[in-house]
């Protein structure tokens, strides 16, 4: 199913010279940028100098720490007058990240939303609950009026009161979720506490962080949906800059409105398809925000395979955030690959949380996990065997000996939000 | 042979400060008595065991508190409260083949009484009432 069968169906010519009118339009917006002038004039470009797509690797790269020394509307290239909504992004350190939005670019983020339910087989007989936040981060209201935008029947439940939540999707009829994955794997466990099947689930829309294949087939299992991965960031507009469609093999980003490359996230050099890097956009239809090249931070390939759907090319998965990349004794570790090895011990449960320490100027990581109810023998040789079958699966995997702790049942932190899973104690060394 | 079969209460713990109190407070509000427990420690975690009046009670308590509670079966011994009380048993299931996994012991109004985690339980309890040493009923705790 399409929302707009033209533009998500453009053949590669149509769809190259849309991009290169909107790419040439985003270099005249920028000019309105005091940032972007100064970068533009010391790099010595001019607009007229982008001439093909591919001059597009001649403009300067624009940092996330470029966005916050811009705090707070320095990237703004219209009037504030013009900026209709503000979001933000949490900031880990100092100020957040502000986004701002014009009256068109509200309406070409729900476009898109809309583009990806639709995708997914949503429609206005859906009734959907959005469970996310509704304040400044972008997925509440993002997929807000997206959904609104084809009719379904939109629950803004927020997050938090997990049973309320529950006795919503039932006494509604929910068909449609979205959340964090983390927090659908929260939902499932109180689902379970309560006896509650969840019958009239049948789509779960998940993302703001990555998750890994075995958790889609564990949330599947447990919520009875099929569950389909959501990218994005907010200065992007929000969730739905990339989507998984009914295939799920891979994220078809919507080339129309960002232009993708990616690159060593070292070297800054171009990858080729199928080559795994950083997700480097410049988005191509944004007013109040324009940027050029911003670097997303998140690991990916574009794939070469095409797609049955008739989309244009994918983006794989996003394997982690660079951020989020551990380097653990010169080994690069995503915390989606532990959780990968914790969803197949049955034996343990699928929180975790990562703490990592210098000791004697080694890296060591030092990882808690939950102990699963039912596999309590009773004996404390039996919880050894668990642990050291942890610590092998990990190594196996991950290549590092890894120390685990077993944890009792149900008291590792549940996030409702993005997860931080990961506690870094080596700063400062 | 059942009714010298004890269930001991064995209750996954975080080796924390706080713990051992919390369960101990738990079954202190709930009227249930500890008549013999120990801890055992591993890798950042343990189990505590003990023999309580009443196990059910215990089990549900404990579990409705989200701890991660199980049943163990668990032999009782008395022993002479004099040097060489604990050799006897020991020999007696020694020479029985039996492996003892833990023990512990308690000195109480009855006198001295060997609590024991062992490998077999039905050949154990044989062992000690064919030796004479006898095995306690489950009675007499629970």
């Amino acid at each position: 199913m399409f929302w707009n069968q033209k533009i998500e169906t453009l053949t590669p010519a149509e769809l190259s010279d849309l991009q290169l009118k909107r790419l040439k339009k985003t270099l005249e917006s920028v000019q309105n940028v005091e940032f972007y002038q100064k970068q533009l004039k010391s790099a010595g470009i001019k607009p007229r100098d982008i001439r093909t797509l591919d001059d597009v690797s001649r403009l300067p790269f624009t940092r996330k720490q470029d966005l916050r020394d811009g705090y707070p509307f320095g990237f703004f290239a219209v009037p504030l007058r013009e900026v209709v909504r503000i979001h933000t992004t949490s900031g880990t350190t100092g100020k957040p990240t502000v986004v701002g939005y014009t009256r068109n670019d509200l309406a070409t983020w729900a476009d898109l939303i809309a583009r990806n339910m639709t995708m997914v087989g949503v429609t206005e007989d859906d009734v959907f609950q959005n469970m996310v936040n509704y304040g400044m981060f972008t997925g509440g209201l993002g997929f807000h009026y997206g959904a609104e935008a084809i009719g379904a029947t939109v629950i803004p439940s927020a997050t938090g009161n997990t049973r309320r939540q529950i006795e919503m999707i039932n006494d509604f009829g929910v068909t449609v979720i979205h959340c964090t994955p983390s927090y659908a794997m929260h939902l499932a466990e109180v689902a379970e506490e309560m006896d509650s099947p969840l019958e009239s689930l049948r789509i779960g829309l998940f993302g703001a962080e990555p998750w890994s294949d075995s958790m889609r087939t564990e949330l599947e299992k447990r919520l009875g949906v099929t569950a389909y991965d959501s990218y994005g960031l907010s200065e992007l507009f929000g969730p739905g800059v990339a989507f998984e469609c009914q295939e799920r093999e891979g994220l078809h980003i919507w080339h129309d409105c960002y232009l993708v490359e990616i690159i060593d996230p070292v070297t800054g050099e171009v990858c080729g398809d199928g080559e795994r890097g950083e997700l480097v956009v410049t988005p191509l239809a944004k007013e109040a925000m324009p940027l050029l090249r911003y670097r997303t931070g998140d690991i990916t390939m574009l794939m070469e395979d095409g797609c049955i759907c008739g989309r244009a090319k994918k983006i794989a998965r996003i394997t982690g955030r660079s951020d989020d990349m551990l380097v653990i004794r010169g080994i690069n570790v995503f915390p989606s690959q532990i959780e990968h090895v914790l969803l197949q011990i049955a034996e343990v449960g699928s929180q975790f949380m990562v703490y990592v320490d210098r000791i004697n100027h080694l890296d060591e990581m030092t990882i808690d996990v939950e102990i699963n109810r039912e596999y309590f023998s009773g004996e404390l040789a039996d919880l050894s065997r668990i642990q050291k079958k942890v610590v092998k699966e990990l190594r196996d995997t991950l290549e590092l000996r890894t120390t685990v702790r077993l944890v009792e049942p149900g008291t590792l932190p549940r996030f409702e939000g993005k997860a931080k899973r990961v506690i870094d104690r080596r700063n400062g060394l | 042979m059942d009714t010298y079969v004890i269930r001991q209460v064995s209750v996954f713990s975080e080796n924390r400060p706080g713990r051992l109190a919390a369960i101990a407070r738990a079954l202190q509000d709930e009227k249930i008595n500890i008549l013999a427990f120990s801890i055992a420690e591993a890798d950042g975690f343990g189990v505590v065991r003990a023999l309580v009046d009443r196990p059910d009670r215990a089990f549900e308590t404990l579990g409705s508190l989200g701890f991660n509670v199980a049943f163990t079966d668990v032999i009782a011994v008395k022993m002479r409260d004099e040097p060489g009380g604990l050799y006897e048993i020991a020999r007696i299931l020694g020479d029985a083949q039996i492996n003892i996994e833990y023990s512990y012991a308690y000195s109480g109004k009855e006198g001295a009484v060997l609590i024991l985690r062992v490998d077999d339980v039905q050949s154990a309890i044989q062992a000690l009432l064919e030796s004479g040493a006898g095995s306690m009923e489950s009675s007499a705790f629970q």
